[in-house]
């Protein structure tokens, strides 16, 4: 066991370094220093308990995913079978599934025609299954996996606009991942005040723009009567005609997520604040059929199912640009746009988990916890030391470097150091003692039962490390547990632990029993203190 | 300079003498912790019941002024508040149930944080909001499911672990120990009301860690003395066994409780709770490695012939026939 070659002595040195080096940029960055950007830079990043700053979780509900689907499907099915003059009769929505008659029963074949290639989703996924009952009544059934992909579809790309929505806010760092099925979590270190952040998300800002039906009488409307072939939407509180509704024509509108730009402007004769858009090209080209085909009718500009203006198409506006209106101030109108640019959110979002922690108890915090880790890692060293001597100093350096290298370790597997984490470490340095501890106590024990220094010495590791394998086990097992089911801070605990328990043993088993061989092998001593 | 031995060598307690009183005494605790879990029950923090936690110093004051902050919050509506204080005198965490509703109308829970927070900064010029944690009803049960899990596992791990590594009546008595340590820490929980939360159930994970770590370091020493004395009467064998590994106990036990109390009184007070159950876990989990993990093997029928391989009776007839006994 004391059997150490150069080569082992080179493997050994060797991950040691590398471990420990990468934990060089997170210390110089911490301590106010600038690592250069031209060499590689693994680095600690600090939990918001550390840094301060706000978590969000947000949840999807699946079930709007899948409210969602339907009347997208209900919507292709009118519009497929209207271009293909299939007359039908009401589409319904309900239970995951979209049923609708045909007037025509001889039109089996072309409807079913018609519709195939909206089935399957991408890849090849089967999203629908299209049931004919009674021979002219269709029934499209949403399928499990064609709702998965959806959601998890859905999450991809409102995990997407979550991020371009952040990033517009000017923050710096935030964290946003997709957490399960449906939830995303960000964290934005710094920011005090999360209210900004989740009026941002809290609208998906689906903008339409559908022609109001002129011919719908207010009366029917307020009663409920909804004219055939029409929907009825309600005004966007805060707006000029807040608290009616109006009837808008289902089909014929277009969708506004085909922008290239939105932006807060002012209007040049009032200095009302508004958004004004721009189109892209097929979205021009869209706008500027519906403005040519419908001068002078009016339109109704909808955000998320309720209306913010419904003004009158003065002119066929060809240029792809325009103008929406809506009693905004310049805070919403810069909200507005902020959303528009980053795309719609294609699932509405709600805030399950949040939680903020100010800069002030953050740096606390760290303060502090550094303080005690320091004050017990020197009383630590001392108690070694003073207990076994030049073993003692062995296992005092094995400990430092132990830390450097949970630190790189960290460092390099992106890994986030949070307030339980330092307790982590706190830990950590026990197991290590404890591997030292089990070493020394054993090579004392073989030693007064009078066996000679380098007998001791090798009996002593060999013994040991069984006991130490054993009892760090546990710790393992407690760590990977947390890990897997922890959330937040027990996860940055357990990341430590883990982390610390490997490198506590490898420096203490390892390279304590290197360092000792090789100063027996130099002074070989008749006698040991231990 | 002479070394620091903590424990002299040759160290010899008699430790099995005293199996009787420190049973009845751990017994007792833990019969004491189950009451007090079930009177008092535990101090659950927003993290397993949901709702919202607002943490606040007073910078200027010595001790903060819970009465007048609890009659201004009852003032606002939104129902009683849970103020205690956290750690330091003039640090307090305010808790509240989340406004009726919010699980539809996120909007309502903002609102509350906001009244409060401002009404508090209105009539204490020197509070200072240090953070504010908002916990729905549905994370909170599944935190609380999760946390749940993962402690029941951990025993369930650990125990086919002792099982797969010792014989049987080894694995019962690590569990033992363990059920008694995790018991007086939450005893410890129930009778302070600490807040326990999520980094709690951390503590206690690494707790049944380190009590485990404990025994099994004793289970190995008595194991292979098992097999060096095999005449060794088992009390005897017990004590040579925890006296061997004494040194060793103390001086694990003693580094881990100077880190954790430099952490808990230097550090943070955030994690408080988290240092205090660290330290009492480590303090029970030395105890019962040698006063419950020892005898329940004696009170489990280990002797020193239970693990010696029953002899043949061609074995037999070989070692007679060397002339053995």
């Amino acid at each position: 066991m004391l059997d150490f070659p150069r080569w082992k002595q080179i493997w050994l040195w060797a991950i040691t370094l590398l471990a420990a080096l990468a934990s060089v940029p997170t210390l110089v960055t911490q301590f106010g220093g600038q690592w250069p950007s031209y060499l590689p830079n693994p680095e600690v990043s600090l939990g918001l308990d550390l840094a301060g700053g706000s978590y969000l979780l947000l949840e999807a509900q699946q079930g709007d995913v899948a409210k969602q689907k339907l009347e997208g499907m209900a919507e292709t099915v009118r519009t497929k079978l209207h271009d293909s003059n299939i007359r039908i009769g009401d589409v319904s929505t309900s239970d995951g599934k979209v049923s609708f008659m045909l007037e025509n029963p001889s039109q089996v074949d072309a409807a079913r025609q018609a519709l195939l290639p909206a089935l399957s989703g991408a890849g090849s996924v089967q999203e629908w299954r299209l049931d004919v009952l009674d021979g002219n009544r269709f029934v499209l059934t949403l399928t499990q996996k064609g709702l998965e992909q959806d959601i998890n579809l859905a999450m991809d790309s409102a995990t997407d606009v979550v991020r371009k929505r952040i990033d517009a806010l000017g923050t710096k760092e935030p964290t946003i991942v997709r957490e399960g099925a449906n939830r995303i979590m960000v964290q934005v270190p710094g920011l005090q005040n999360p209210q900004a952040l989740k009026d941002l998300l809290g609208k998906t800002a689906q903008l339409q723009f559908k022609l109001v039906d002129t011919t719908a009488l207010q009366s029917d409307i307020a009663q409920g009567i909804v004219p055939p072939g029409d929907e009825v939407v309600p005004y966007a509180p805060g707006t000029s005609g807040a608290g009616t509704q109006i009837a808008v024509k289902r089909l014929g509108g277009i969708r506004g997520d085909e922008l290239t730009k939105a932006q807060q402007t002012n209007k040049p004769q009032t200095n009302e604040p508004v958004v004004s858009i721009q189109f892209n090209s097929q979205g021009a080209e869209k706008f500027a059929r519906l403005t040519t085909e419908n001068t002078n009718k009016p339109f109704a500009i909808i955000l998320d199912g309720q209306v913010i203006s419904a003004p009158n198409i003065n002119e066929p506006i060809l240029g792809g640009s325009a103008i929406i209106e809506g009693n905004f101030t310049t805070e919403t109108a810069n909200q507005l746009a902020i959303q528009l640019n980053s795309g719609a959110l294609p699932v509405k979002l709600t805030v399950v988990n949040q939680s903020t922690v100010s800069a002030e108890l953050g740096a606390d915090s760290i303060h502090k916890g550094a303080i005690a880790m320091i004050v017990g890692a020197l009383a630590i060293v001392f108690l070694i030391a003073a207990a076994y001597g030049r073993f003692g100093i062995y296992a005092d350096f094995a400990l430092v470097i132990n830390v450097f290298m949970i630190l790189g370790i960290m460092a390099v597997f992106g890994g986030t150091l949070t307030l339980p984490g330092i307790a982590g470490f706190v830990l950590t340095i026990g197991a290590a003692v404890d591997a030292n501890v089990l070493i020394n106590e054993r090579i004392r024990e073989e030693r007064r039962r009078g066996r000679k220094a380098f007998q001791a010495v090798d009996l002593g590791y060999k013994e040991a490390s069984r006991t130490i394998f054993d009892a760090n086990i546990t710790h393992v097992i407690a760590a990977t547990l947390m890990f897997m089911f922890g959330q937040g801070p027990i996860k940055g605990f357990a990341v430590v632990l883990m982390i610390g328990i490997v490198t506590s043993v490898f420096t203490a088993v390892y390279l304590t029993r290197m360092w000792v061989a090789l100063w027996l092998r130099r002074a070989r001593p008749a006698d040991l203190k231990v | 300079m002479p070394l620091l031995k903590l424990v002299p060598d040759n160290t010899n307690i008699d430790f099995l003498r005293w199996q009787w009183p420190t049973t009845i005494l751990s017994v007792a605790l833990m019969i004491a912790s189950w009451v007090l879990i079930y009177t008092n029950g535990l101090n659950f923090g927003v993290d397993f019941v949901g709702g919202q936690m607002i943490r606040v110093t007073f910078t200027q004051t010595q001790t903060a002024p819970i009465g007048d902050l609890r009659s201004e919050i009852e003032r606002l509506g939104y129902g009683e508040p849970v103020i205690q204080s956290v750690g330091s005198p003039n640090q307090v965490s305010i808790r509240m149930r989340l406004p009726e509703g919010s699980d539809k109308n996120a909007g309502l829970a903002d609102k509350m944080t906001r009244t409060i927070s401002a009404d508090i900064q209105s009539h204490h010029k020197d509070a200072r909001i240090d953070g504010v944690d908002s916990v729905s009803g549905k994370v909170s049960n599944e935190l609380g499911w999760t946390a749940a899990k993962a402690l029941g596992f951990a025993a369930l791990a650990i125990s086919i672990y002792i099982w797969f590594r010792f014989e049987w009546q080894f694995g019962i008595g690590a569990l033992v120990s363990l059920v008694h340590d995790v018991t007086l820490v939450l005893g410890l929980f129930a009778l302070t009301q600490w807040d326990f939360d999520l980094t709690i159930v951390a503590a206690i994970l690494t707790v049944l860690g380190y009590s485990l770590n404990d025994t099994i370091v004793v289970y190995d020493r008595i194991r292979e003395n098992l097999k060096k004395y095999r005449r060794m009467p088992m009390t005897e064998l017990l004590n040579l066994s925890v006296n061997e590994t004494l040194a060793r106990t103390v001086m694990v036990a003693l580094t881990m409780l100077i880190t954790l109390t430099a952490l808990l009184v230097l550090g943070p007070k955030v994690i408080f709770g988290f240092s205090a159950a660290l330290i009492l876990g480590i303090v029970v989990a030395t105890y019962s490695s040698i006063y419950a993990a020892a005898p329940m093997l004696i009170w489990l029928g280990v002797t020193s012939h239970s693990f010696v391989p029953t002899e043949s009776a061609a074995d037999r007839q070989e070692r007679i026939a060397r002339g053995e006994t």
